[in-house]
């Protein structure tokens, strides 16, 4: 703990901390010129966090003698590859999980685009579908879950519509917010040449909301991960995913097999931001600063 | 040179053989929020002329444009537009920050359903002629201000305009940008023999480019006095220091402050 301590205080300098509340911009270009500084402190971060997990579990085993509430952090790693019985379901719970979340997404972002599409035509299909956008999003959808199993089943297009559901109004509303975003005097620059309203979307209003869009699609992405986990949590039967195996090695007093779990879902999450953090970079960071 | 267009039906150059190409009689303009911007407007553009339009902010002179490009449509009194090829250059650059220099000064020519192979030479020959050569695969945030306006210029020059309308351009640029823009559009002016209609609220700005400066009123907007401009083309830009010119300058502005109240 000390030396991590002292470590830190080297590596995060008031320089870098003002940096930070600098621009994106400069704080790209600074990452590229000292690349170990930018990394070193949020993994010296980890490093003492990690610390206190040791010390709680070690806590936790002496003290009171309840190991399986907070296992020690290399037990839970073994979880990962090193448990004949435990690690193949773990993936496998993984890869049905990510199997409904990008399926959930993939419904998403198509109906959301439409949706939001259809209501950028016109003043009167915006008023008239605008507020179910929002109704969906204010309804708690944990509360509709127990019926979409009992209407749909407890199988795969069940969990699909939760997370569908879930992550839908980012991509709704951010998309609609893109297309509406153009200039009014770049969308004259069209009406003068006499542009039909379909070669104005598809030449003025969808290429200045891909940003907007890939903002969406980033919350989304994240959004389905939750659904796919919690419709798993709360249908408890079909094939499982990391929701069910969350809760069985809870029931189960398997405290390295719960935190095993959690751990992939939330990489799971990151790696899904992540993803479409790049991408949404790739396309649109030529001309648009993220 | 020429980005002479095959004539299409919506381009179709004047036939009139007056040389008026655009005849507004008596127009006024009144929103549907009771709002009057102009009132009884008579205003003439005719070939070669470099008309401009001064007048305070808020007189209806960017609406007298809007109804010249037909954006709006004048609530009284008659227009006549006599060509197709009507150039029309915004406020602000008005360029698609996700295409480059090239692309950008081939969407009019695209959205008029030209070929690719055609469009591109009319706008790499524009590029040039607005002194963009070399930029062609920038991306509009890599430009500055001044530069954005020629690419904005450029991509109007591809529709090849006999009336070129624009719309304060040069409002946001600082004095020695406006002042190159001004030169360019002097030089553009003589090599491509289109009219113009140009509105802007600086006095000096308005003497400097036209053959006739038309003065308006606050709102409702109407023409209270217009003024020819004697010097001729090609012009110095050190007409700018004479006598002479500053005089014009007094004189409108006089004008101008005349009709302001």
């Amino acid at each position: 703990m000390s030396s991590g301590e002292s470590v830190a205080s080297t590596a995060v300098t008031p320089r870098e901390a003002a940096m930070e509340r600098r621009g994106e911009r400069q704080r790209r270009a600074y990452a590229r010129s000292r690349g170990t500084l930018v990394w070193a402190p949020p993994l010296v971060v980890a490093v003492i966090l990690i610390g206190i997990w040791y010390l709680g579990a070690l806590y936790y085993d002496r003290v009171q003698g309840l190991a399986f509430l907070v296992p020690y952090p290399h037990l839970v790693l073994k979880e990962f590859f090193g448990d004949p019985y435990f690690s193949p379901s773990l993936w496998q719970d993984l890869l049905n999980s990510t199997e409904v979340a990008l399926t959930g997404l993939v419904f998403a972002v198509v109906i959301g685009v439409v949706w939001a599409t259809l209501m950028s035509l016109a003043k009167w299909v915006e008023r008239s579908l605008y507020p179910y956008a929002v109704i969906l999003q204010c309804v708690p959808i944990l509360a509709l879950v127990p019926l979409i199993g009992t209407l749909f089943g407890y199988e795969f297009p069940s969990r699909v519509i939760v997370a569908t559901m879930i992550a839908i109004f980012p991509m709704v509303s951010n998309t609609l917010f893109g297309l509406l975003s153009a200039d009014r005097s770049q969308r004259e620059l069209f009406q003068l040449q006499g542009a039909s309203r379909l070669t104005t979307l598809v030449k003025l209003q969808f290429p200045g909301a891909m940003p907007s869009i890939f903002l969406g699609l980033r919350n989304a992405a994240g959004l389905s991960v939750i659904g796919a986990i919690v419709g798993d949590q709360f249908f408890q039967r079909g094939t499982p995913g990391l929701g069910v195996l969350i809760q069985v090695t809870t029931s189960r007093a398997n405290g390295a097999g719960t935190f095993a779990a959690i751990i992939i879902a939330s990489l799971l999450g990151i790696a899904v931001f992540l993803l479409f953090g790049w991408l949404a970079r790739l396309v649109v960071g030529k001309w648009y600063d993220f | 040179m020429s980005l002479a267009a095959p004539a299409r039906k919506k381009q179709q150059s004047s036939t009139r053989d007056d040389g008026i190409l655009l005849d507004f009689r008596d127009v006024a303009m009144k929103f549907p929020n009771g709002t009057v911007a102009l009132h009884g407007v008579d205003l003439t553009v005719k070939r070669g002329e470099f008309v401009t339009v001064v007048g305070p902010s808020g007189c209806g002179k960017s609406t007298l444009l809007r109804i010249a490009s037909g954006l709006e449509k004048a609530s009284e009194g008659t227009t006549s537009i006599d060509t197709g090829r009507i150039g029309y250059v915004f406020q602000d650059a008005t360029l698609l920050p996700w295409r480059t220099v090239q692309d950008n000064v081939e969407l009019l020519a695209e959205l008029n359903g030209s070929r690719p192979r055609e469009r591109a030479e009319k706008a790499r020959a524009a590029i040039e002629l607005v002194g963009l050569g070399g930029f062609e695969k920038n991306l509009p945030k890599q430009l500055s201000g001044g530069m954005r306006m020629r690419a904005s210029l450029a991509r109007s020059l591809t529709l090849d305009p006999e009336l070129f309308l624009f719309d304060e351009p040069f409002g946001a640029l600082d004095e020695i940008t406006r002042e190159r823009l001004n030169d360019e559009l002097l030089k553009l002016f003589a090599e491509q023999q289109f009219a113009g209609l140009f509105i802007t609220h600086s006095v000096s700005e308005a003497v400097y480019l036209s053959t006739k400066v038309v003065v308006m009123s606050g709102r409702p907007g109407t023409i209270v006095d217009a003024f020819d401009v004697p010097f001729p083309m090609p012009r110095d830009p050190d007409i700018r220091f004479t006598a002479e010119f500053g005089e014009l300058v007094g004189e409108v502005s006089h004008a101008l402050r005349e009709g302001h109240h």
